[in-house]
């Protein structure tokens, strides 16, 4: 176990230096700099801030000069920001999106397993056709366009709850629904599909046989084999709510790690792009390191074995 | 004194997009204690919706009780409601099924999928039903259960499951178990082992046994009586020696012309010609008709009733009648005293 968790350990890093190596070339093959803006600075002084930033040295140079400062968990200050290190930044931001997204996780898949569940039961009958209906829309309709439309009826129309911002429990609500539309959609049809293909198995029959009423074998024999695809799907859910926020989080104006993440890239805040792609990426590899474990966790037979591999 | 098991005039359809499959067509038999009873057919000639009709296996609907009724102890298990079929099955009769690969929760330990019947049939708390779970086990010839009960089914090879399944099926000393062709998934030398295992348990627990096969060996082996099923119908029925040694039925004839013989090693394998009859649009008379080779024009239309051939044999073809020509069975059909194999 310990020696699994090592190797894994190992390709975290070894993908962290091809985000960095990739993330770092693409920004700077990208036009313009941190310094350009409307009102033209003085050449002199441009000349001089680009000096200060090391940023009149040789790409390969300050390429290696990041990665050192990176392996030291040091991301600089902003080029924007005067006085603010990067990692306030994310300090600062990184709460809003952290609850944002649990909300978002948690919606998705407490109702997607809900009516993945319920689907599968009324199988071929008023409740499957609803649940279903719910899941395609879901799907098709984007979030971004979820996010208009809730704030429309909620907070417009209704006047229930906040339409933007972020600071109660109340102003996390619509952004949470509409981050959540599509990974719940797509978990519900997940479920559905897989919950009828165990109903169908023949260890269900056996539980039956054992005279388990109907209740018990839903919940404990075929619950917990149907969800499998599901934990498998976390991984790219969180990869999908995280990437959700970055629109999310604008349109609500939450002051997030995803607006920070956008804002960033448009300023050509060098470092905070760095340092927000660096971040993400870190959070992403470790939460598939969380889910494979907890797929060893759910299914007996997938063993997190010293041997690296799936058994 | 009165069977164990009566089944009457049991008729069982599911609806179907195409229509209603007539599955099985008035099923008449009976079963007593400590007795082994094999239902032998080939594939889709009704055995395992027999099978799973007596337990209320089947999902309704689409499938339905037609007519008949199935007498257990006396009480008529259609008539029975579901809350007060869950404390039959498992606890007064129990299955065991074909695919021991399939037919075990794969996220439960075996320990708790024996325990589950025990605590809820026989209110164990989950030391006693822990505890039961070993015995059992050991009952069923796995080595070391105190270690195997604690494991996974998909680290039970596939011998050891079918024995996990008997042990599950026997937990609460049911009075029929049902298997369904429990030894058609594994190999021979493992067939043996299951089906001796099985007789050595019913000589045990005083168990009565519902065989479901279509391997005359296994029947040969296991069981004291047959009844032969095609087309959803039993079309013969008597104790082993009279199945194998005097059978009338042309389709028994058929089945046991097919069963590889060890003597001839130069013959080609036999088979029945032709395929079984589709349920959706039931033959009239007799549904063996199309493949028969005796067929006359009154089986066309007319079903045969049953000849009483002695007190266990009956047999349902016109052959029988007295207005039939003489036919003897074909020289495929003897079995020579030592010559069935399992």
């Amino acid at each position: 176990m310990a020696k699994y968790l090592l190797k894994r350990l190992g390709y975290i890093l070894v993908s962290l230096f091809f985000i960095v190596t990739i993330t770092f070339f693409l920004m700077k093959a990208a036009p313009g700099g941190p310094f350009a803006s409307e009102r033209k600075l003085p050449p002199a002084i441009e000349q001089q801030m680009n000096e200060a930033y090391g940023l009149n040295d040789p790409i390969i140079k300050q390429y290696g000069d990041y990665l050192v400062n990176v392996v030291k968990f040091d991301f600089g200050p902003s080029f924007k920001y005067t006085g603010q290190e990067v990692s306030d930044i994310i300090k600062r931001s990184f709460p809003y999106s952290l609850i944002l997204g649990l909300e978002a996780i948690f919606l998705a898949l407490a109702v997607g397993v809900l009516l993945g569940v319920v689907a599968a039961l009324k199988h071929n009958k008023f409740g499957d056709y609803i649940a279903m209906v719910i899941a395609v829309l879901g799907i098709s309709v984007p979030s971004f366009i979820m996010a208009t439309i809730l704030q429309y009826i909620f907070a417009i129309k209704l006047q229930a709850l906040p339409v933007a911002r972020f600071e109660s429990f109340a102003h996390t609500i619509l952004p949470a629904v509409a981050l959540a539309t599509t990974p719940l959609a797509f978990i519900a049809r997940l479920m559905r599909s897989s919950m009828l293909e165990v109903l169908n198995a023949d260890y269900i029959k056996t539980a039956k046989s054992k005279g388990m009423s109907e209740r018990v074998v839903t919940y404990k024999h075929a619950l917990r084999n149907a969800i499998l695809p599901v934990v498998s799907y976390l991984g790219p859910l969180v990869v999908g709510i995280l990437t959700g926020s970055f629109i999310i989080e604008k349109i609500f104006g939450i002051p997030g790690l995803g607006n920070e993440f956008v804002v960033s890239v448009t300023n050509r805040d060098y470092t905070v792009i760095m340092g927000t792609t660096v971040f993400f990426s870190v959070l992403l590899l470790f939460s598939i390191l969380v889910v494979d474990l907890i797929y060893g966790l759910v299914d007996p037979r997938i063993k997190v074995t010293d041997g690296g591999g799936k058994e | 004194m009165k069977k164990l098991l009566e089944v009457k005039d049991l008729s069982v359809s599911f609806d179907t997009f195409a229509g209603e499959v007539k599955a099985i067509r008035g099923v008449t038999f009976d079963l007593d204690k400590n007795e082994t009873l094999a239902i032998v057919g080939e594939s889709g000639s009704g055995k395992s919706v027999t099978a799973q009709s007596l337990m209320r296996l089947i999902p309704m609907p689409p499938g339905k009780f037609t007519g008949g009724s199935i007498h257990f102890e006396g009480e008529d298990l259609t008539q029975k409601s579901e809350k007060q079929m869950e404390s039959i099955r498992g606890q007064e009769i129990s299955m065991i099924f074909q695919d021991p690969m399939t037919s075990l929760n794969p996220t439960m330990t075996v320990g708790k999928q024996i325990a589950e019947g025990l605590i809820k049939h026989q209110n164990m708390s989950k030391k006693a039903a822990h505890d039961r779970g070993i015995e059992l086990l050991k009952l069923v010839g796995i080595p070391n259960p105190e270690a195997r009960i604690k494991q996974y089914p998909h680290q039970y090879s596939g011998g050891m499951r079918q024995r996990a399944m008997i042990a599950i099926a026997l937990a609460c000393n049911p009075k029929i178990l049902i298997a369904d062709e429990p030894t058609t998934a594994l190999d021979v030398t493992i067939q043996a082992q299951i089906l001796d295992l099985m007789r050595e348990l019913q000589e045990k627990t005083g168990t009565a046994i519902i065989l479901i096969t279509h391997d005359l060996g296994v029947v040969a082996n296991a069981a004291s009586r047959v009844a032969v099923m095609y087309g959803g119908k039993i079309v013969e029925t008597g104790n082993v020696d009279e199945i194998f040694y005097n059978p009338k039925h042309p389709y028994t004839w058929g089945l046991l012309g097919s069963m590889p013989k060890l003597d001839n090693e130069d013959e080609e394998l036999q088979a029945i010609p032709g395929s079984p009859p589709d349920l959706l649009d039931p033959p009239k008379g007799c549904p063996f008709v199309t493949r028969c080779p005796y067929a006359m024009k009154v089986c066309e239309n007319h079903m045969p009733e049953y000849t009483e051939l002695s007190d266990t044999q009956k047999t349902a073809c016109w052959l029988l009648d007295e207005r039939a020509p003489k036919v003897d069975p074909p020289e495929s059909a003897k079995v020579g005293g030592s010559k069935v194999h399992g």
